[in-house]
């Protein structure tokens, strides 16, 4: 097959991408878009493979061999609480991949483009790999989701930046010598583990879409290193994705990129923050009363569903209040979890229909009428200092305002506050009663009195 | 490509340029108007097509040299295929259990 064909294949799977992308907009048609979009990953593979270079196809078939089955395996065994994590590796690869392309593409007759072009897929790529890894160990707990900051760091990170920028210049006027290969392939390492340990646990759903952006541009740059037209189109589609679910997540927290990306969370004073009232504290079997009486609950689910893996439960109760006459909705905040869309999932894992699933804009009208809503392991976004309290760190964002509602529920495990120590005034307030303990239990005793 | 060089310059860059800016331009378009409800699983089905990266190494594990070059496009298709099968089998797996209530 000439490279008339192979390119003519190409578009075809271009445009699959792009129609597969398109129907991933809408949850009737997403799975099918899904469909169309590996449909193009496989006929840009297959096509690829008739090209003339390709000499030897012994190396390929083991390769692709241990990379399905891994992936598959991950796949098939992720816990849906799990996918943040999930998701941040598979990022991780497909950065490295890229870097590994890029340094393959070398060639000591690289025009200065080219060798540019290369460098650019090794420094992205490598930013991605790194950064994905920290994302990863951060969320799966391995090393603390807290910010890591020290006295120095912009100095160190501006060092940093200078000494990519001169790498990348050395390496794109020589790309013959490769000290400054290796040079530049280590600062893109160092880069990405300096970009993402400032950022804190919370601000996890920023930076795995930023990480996601930056996957397809490191596969963008690849491209461009091998001049390979379905590389930029696929790239640059998964780039501005990524880049477009970043911007949606900063504005759900009201804090800039820049803000998230460089300063993790300032200091927090609480002086300023008046609490009044007090904590009023509630039984499940109290609890259980109320909601008998209601006709209307609004759950509030946050992360703490997630780590209690309480989705199931949840469901069960929903469907008891159902049975007992009660309107049930759910209330997703679109950074709750740790990453975009994470409630939704854990929900339809447990068969919640989607439409009952309301976005902040949705359910905050409704929130005078509802009677009881439920907060479930969520805290920052459900705070009214949010809106209330303008010396709190958090002023501003948008939260869920459950406050309104006639009575609201708080399942905590204890009186710890949210990732950054931010007081939640919601605590104290007249309506609120404070429902302790592990959510799982809690709600599985809330169950047992409705049966 | 070559039949898209005009003259002597080499005008390689800035068609690949064009393709490029095209489509950011049709992903801001395309991705924009997403539900909410549907984040994670864009995410990890766009993380899949960043995988697309294999198409690139696939010519690098196959060039039959067994030299550092051939390594290197082996490692970045064992990596990519993971990214790939595994981004689109997940992403399958999760939209499989989005449903709509039965009324």
């Amino acid at each position: 097959m000439g490279a008339l064909t192979i390119n003519m294949a190409y578009v075809v799977a271009a445009v699959l991408f792009i129609l597969g992308l398109k129907r991933l907009g809408s949850p009737a048609t997403a799975r099918q878009g899904n469909m169309l979009s590996s449909l193009a990953m496989l006929i840009a593979v297959v096509v690829t493979l008739a090209d003339q270079n390709i000499l030897s196809y012994q190396m390929i078939a083991i390769a692709v061999v241990i990379g399905s089955l891994i992936g598959a395996f991950a796949a098939k065994r992720v816990e849906m609480t799990g996918m943040p994590e999930l998701v941040a590796l598979f990022n991780g690869f497909g950065g490295l991949a890229s870097l590994f392309v890029g340094w393959a593409a070398i060639e000591p007759t690289s025009s200065v483009f080219m060798a540019f072009t290369i460098f650019l897929s090794i420094l992205i790529g490598g930013v991605t790999f790194t950064g994905s890894m920290v994302a990863w160990g951060k969320l799966s707990e391995k090393i603390s989701g807290r910010p890591m900051m020290f006295t120095g760091q912009r100095i160190v990170n501006a060092i940093i930046v200078l000494a990519v920028i001169a790498s990348g210049y050395m390496f794109s006027v020589d790309p013959s010598n490769h000290t400054w290969l290796y040079v530049a392939i280590g600062l893109s390492f160092l880069f990405g583990i300096m970009a993402v340990i400032p950022i804190g646990g919370a601000d996890m759903p920023v930076v795995i879409s930023l990480l996601n952006s930056y996957s397809g541009l490191a596969a963008c740059a690849a491209g461009f290193a091998v001049s390979n037209n379905i590389l930029i189109v696929a790239g640059s589609l998964v780039g501005a994705s990524g880049i477009i679910l970043t911007q949606i997540m900063c504005k759900a927290m009201n804090r800039s990129l820049g803000h998230v990306l460089f300063s993790g969370f300032s200091a927090v004073s609480n002086d300023q923050v008046v609490v009044e009232g007090e904590i009023k504290p509630i039984s499940a079997d109290d609890a259980f009363y109320v909601l008998e009486a209601a006709s209307s609950v609004a759950i509030i689910p946050g992360y703490g569903m997630a780590v209690a893996q309480a989705q199931h439960v949840v469901k069960e109760l929903q469907e008891l209040l159902e049975q007992n006459g009660c309107e049930v909705n759910y209330g997703i905040h679109p950074v709750a979890g740790r990453m975009p869309g994470h409630m939704n999932v854990l929900l339809a894992e447990a068969d919640v229909s989607y439409d009952q699933l309301l976005e902040m804009d949705e359910i905050n009208p409704r929130m005078e009428n509802v009677d009881v809503a439920i907060v479930i392991g969520a805290n920052d976004v459900v705070n009214p200092a949010a809106r209330e309290v303008k010396s709190s760190p958090i002023y501003g964002m948008p939260v869920i305002n459950v406050d309104k509602a006639r009575t609201v529920f708080v399942l905590k495990r204890s009186m710890a506050s949210g990732f950054a120590g931010i007081e939640n005034p919601l605590f104290y307030k007249e309506n609120t009663r404070m429902l302790f303990g592990d959510a799982k239990e809690s709600i599985g005793t809330l169950i047992r009195s409705f049966e | 490509m070559d039949m898209l060089n005009l003259g002597t310059a080499d005008l390689t860059p800035v068609y690949l340029s064009f393709v490029l800016i095209l489509a950011v331009f049709l992903g801001f378009e395309l991705i924009n108007k997403v539900p909410s409800t549907l984040h994670t699983p864009l995410m990890s089905g766009a993380n899949a097509i960043s995988g697309i990266t294999v198409v690139g190494a696939l010519v690098y594990a196959g060039n039959g040299e067994g030299d550092l070059v051939s390594w290197l496009g082996f490692a970045a298709v064992v990596l990519a295929t993971i990214n790939v099968v595994g981004g689109y089998m997940v992403t399958d797996r999760m939209l499989a259990m989005f449903k709509k209530r039965e009324k």
